[in-house]
C-alpha cells in the first residue's frame, strides 16, 4: 500500500473560518500586548515621537504657507509718480490706472498727505519744517484683482505700468514674500527626508521588539510547529503585534500633534495679533490625519515581516 | 503505514544517526524501539516527524514519500502524527485545556469542536478534573499525560513516543503503556522509542532493537 497514491492534505480553505481566526489573532495579540501595558507603551510612544515630529513640522509649515499665502493675496504695488506732477495730474494717474482690469483698486497718497504721514510716523516732525518744499512724491497704492494677486501677474502689472511716463518706478511688495515661500519649500524637502529617516527608525524598532517576542516565544514557536502549525499560523501573532504597535504609536503622534498645536494657538495669535492679520492654525487635515493612522501600522507591519521573517525559519523544532 | 528503504541519516557535524535501515509498519501496527542511547532511535523518529531528513533513502509515512514533500506541506504532515517527548514539551503559561487544545487551534477547527475533543482526550487520560490547571502544578506522570493527550486530540493515525517513561517511576510507567496499548486496540500505530527493556518484554508486542544505527534485531518483521 506505501506506494500506492498519496492522499491530499486537507486544506482549510473556508474565507469564513479564514476571517474569524484572523479577527480572534489579532484580539489576542492585542490581549497579550495588553498584559505588558508598561513596555507596550514605552515603544508605541516611541513611535509616535518619531511620527509626530515629521508631521508636526509638516502641519508648522503648512501653516506658515497658508499664511504667506495670506498675504501675498494682499500683496499691493507703490507707484511713485514724478515729483514735477501737481495733485490733479496725480490723480488722473490714479484714475488711468484704476480702469486697467488687473486693478481692484488704486488710492491716491498726494505729496501733502506723505509729508504728513511721515512727519507722524518718523518723528523728524520739526526737522522736516526746515526743507523749503516737499521732497516726497506722490504715491498710487495699486491693489491688483483677484485674478491678478499670483506673484507672477503682480510683477508683470508693475512692470507695464513702469513704462507710463508720469510713473517713476513701481515696487511690488513681494520678494520677501517669495523668499518665504522658497524657504518653507526648502523646509518641505528636509521634512521629508526627516520622515523617511524616521520611518525608517519605526521600522526597526518595531523590527527588533518583535525580534525579542520572538526569542522570548523560542519554545512555544517550536511546539506549535511539532503540532503541525504552519509558518503564517505562526506568522500571524507577530504581525497583528507589529500593527497594533503602528496603530497605538499613531494614536499617541495624533494626541502629541494636537497638544503642541493647542500650546501653541496662543503665542501664535500674539504674534499674527502684531501683524494686524486674522489667523487660524489649520488643525491636522484629514488627510495627514489618514496618512498617519493607516502608514503607522503598516510601518509596523512591515517592520514585524522583516523580523519574521528572518528569525522565524531559524526555529527548528528537535 | 510506515516504511523506511535504506535509510541512512548523518548529521553535519558528522556524526551518523542511522546508517541504512530497512524497516516496515503495518497500519494498526505497535512496536518499540530499543537500543542504547545513541543507537538511532530519536533519529528515527525525527525522521518519520520530519524534524530530519534523511541523507540517503526513502521515508514513506501514509502512502506518502517524505523525501518529496514541500517544506509547505510539513505541517499538515506533522498532523497526522502525533509526538510525545520526555520532557513533554508542554506551553507552562497555559492550562492543561489550552495545551491539549493547541493542535486543533493550529488546524482551525471550531470552539465547540475544540471543548469536545479536548474533553474526550483529557477524559483518556483521567485528568478531566486538571483542566484548568497550569502544567507546572502538576507531577511528572500528569504531565506527560497531558503530552499524550495533545498527542491524540487530533485523532492522527501515527503516534510516536520518544523515551516517553524516561522520567517516570515504574508504576507510573506500566500506566502510561497500558494507555498506549489502548490507542493501538482501537487502530493507532504506535512507535514508542524506549530503553525500559523489562516493561516492554511484559507487553509481548513487536520489539525493534538498534544497534549503531542499524537495525540489530527485530522479532515480528512483517512482510514488506
Amino acid at each position: 500500500m506505501s506506494k500506492g497514491k498519496a492522499p491530499k492534505f486537507r486544506r482549510n480553505r473556508n474565507p469564513l473560518t479564514w476571517l474569524l481566526r484572523h479577527a480572534q489573532m489579532s484580539l489576542s495579540s492585542l490581549g497579550r500586548l495588553s498584559r505588558n501595558p508598561l513596555s507596550t507603551l514605552m515603544t508605541a510612544a516611541v513611535i509616535g515621537i518619531a511620527i509626530a515630529l515629521p508631521s508636526g513640522l509638516h502641519l508648522m509649515i503648512d501653516n506658515v504657507r497658508n499664511l504667506a499665502g495670506g498675504w501675498e493675496g494682499a500683496s499691493s504695488i507703490s507707484l511713485f509718480l514724478e515729483q514735477s506732477l501737481d495733485d490733479s495730474q496725480a490723480e488722473q494717474i490714479r484714475h488711468t490706472v484704476s480702469l486697467r482690469p488687473e486693478v481692484a483698486e488704486a488710492r491716491l497718497i498726494t505729496k501733502d498727505q506723505a509729508m504728513d504721514e511721515f512727519r507722524a510716523l518718523s518723528g523728524f516732525g520739526s526737522a522736516l519744517d526746515l526743507l523749503d518744499r516737499n521732497p516726497l512724491p506722490a504715491v498710487v497704492l495699486v491693489r491688483p484683482s483677484a485674478a491678478a494677486s499670483s506673484a507672477e501677474a503682480t510683477g508683470r502689472l508693475a512692470r507695464e505700468l513702469e513704462a507710463y511716463r508720469e510713473i517713476e518706478m513701481a515696487q511690488v511688495d513681494l520678494q520677501w514674500v517669495r523668499r518665504l515661500d522658497a524657504i518653507t519649500h526648502t523646509l518641505e524637502r528636509g521634512v521629508g527626508v526627516l520622515a523617511a529617516l524616521l520611518a525608517a527608525a519605526v521600522l526597526l524598532i518595531v523590527g527588533n521588539t518583535i525580534r525579542l517576542e520572538i526569542q522570548n516565544r523560542h519554545s512555544e514557536i517550536e511546539i506549535v510547529k511539532l503540532v503541525g502549525g504552519t509558518d503564517a499560523f505562526i506568522r500571524r501573532p507577530f504581525l497583528y503585534e507589529g500593527i497594533w504597535y503602528g496603530l497605538i504609536g499613531a494614536v499617541i503622534a495624533i494626541i502629541l500633534v494636537l497638544l503642541a498645536l493647542f500650546l501653541m494657538q496662543g503665542p501664535v495669535e500674539r504674534l499674527v495679533g502684531l501683524y494686524q492679520t486674522r489667523f487660524d492654525l489649520t488643525l491636522l487635515t484629514s488627510g495627514t490625519f489618514l496618512a498617519i493612522l493607516f502608514g503607522s501600522p503598516l510601518l509596523g507591519l512591515a517592520g514585524a515581516w522583516l523580523a519574521v521573517g528572518r528569525h522565524l525559519k531559524r526555529i527548528i523544532p528537535e | 503505514m510506515i516504511r523506511f528503504d535504506n535509510v541512512a541519516k548523518r548529521y553535519p557535524t558528522g556524526r551518523e544517526g542511522l546508517a541504512g535501515v530497512d524497516l516496515h509498519l503495518a497500519p494498526g501496527e505497535m512496536a518499540f524501539l530499543t537500543g542504547h542511547s545513541g543507537a538511532g532511535k530519536s533519529t528515527l523518529l525525527k525522521l518519520i516527524g520530519l524534524l530530519e531528513r534523511a541523507t540517503r533513502g526513502q521515508v514513506w509515512v501514509n502512502s506518502r514519500n517524505l523525501n518529496k514533500l514541500k517544506h509547505r506541506d510539513v505541517p499538515y504532515h506533522r498532523r497526522e502524527v502525533g509526538m510525545i517527548f520526555q520532557d513533554h514539551r508542554l506551553l507552562h503559561d497555559r492550562t492543561v485545556f489550552d495545551n491539549v487544545a493547541l493542535p486543533l487551534v493550529v488546524a482551525g477547527m471550531g470552539h465547540a469542536e475544540i471543548q469536545r475533543r479536548v474533553r474526550a482526550a483529557l477524559d483518556k487520560v483521567s485528568l478531566l478534573n486538571k483542566e484548568k490547571s497550569p502544567p507546572i502544578s502538576l507531577s511528572g506522570g500528569e504531565q506527560q499525560r497531558v503530552g499524550i493527550a495533545r498527542a491524540l486530540v487530533s485523532k492522527p493515525p501515527v503516534l510516536l513516543a520518544d523515551e516517553p517513561t524516561g522520567n517516570l517511576d515504574p508504576e507510573l510507567s506500566a500506566e502510561i503503556m497500558d494507555l498506549f496499548v489502548q490507542f493501538n486496540q482501537v487502530g493507532v500505530t504506535m512507535l514508542i522509542a524506549t530503553h525500559d527493556v523489562a516493561l516492554v518484554n511484559s507487553l509481548g508486542k513487536r520489539i525493534i532493537n538498534l544497534r549503531d544505527g542499524r537495525v540489530e534485531s527485530d522479532t515480528g518483521a512483517s512482510a514488506a
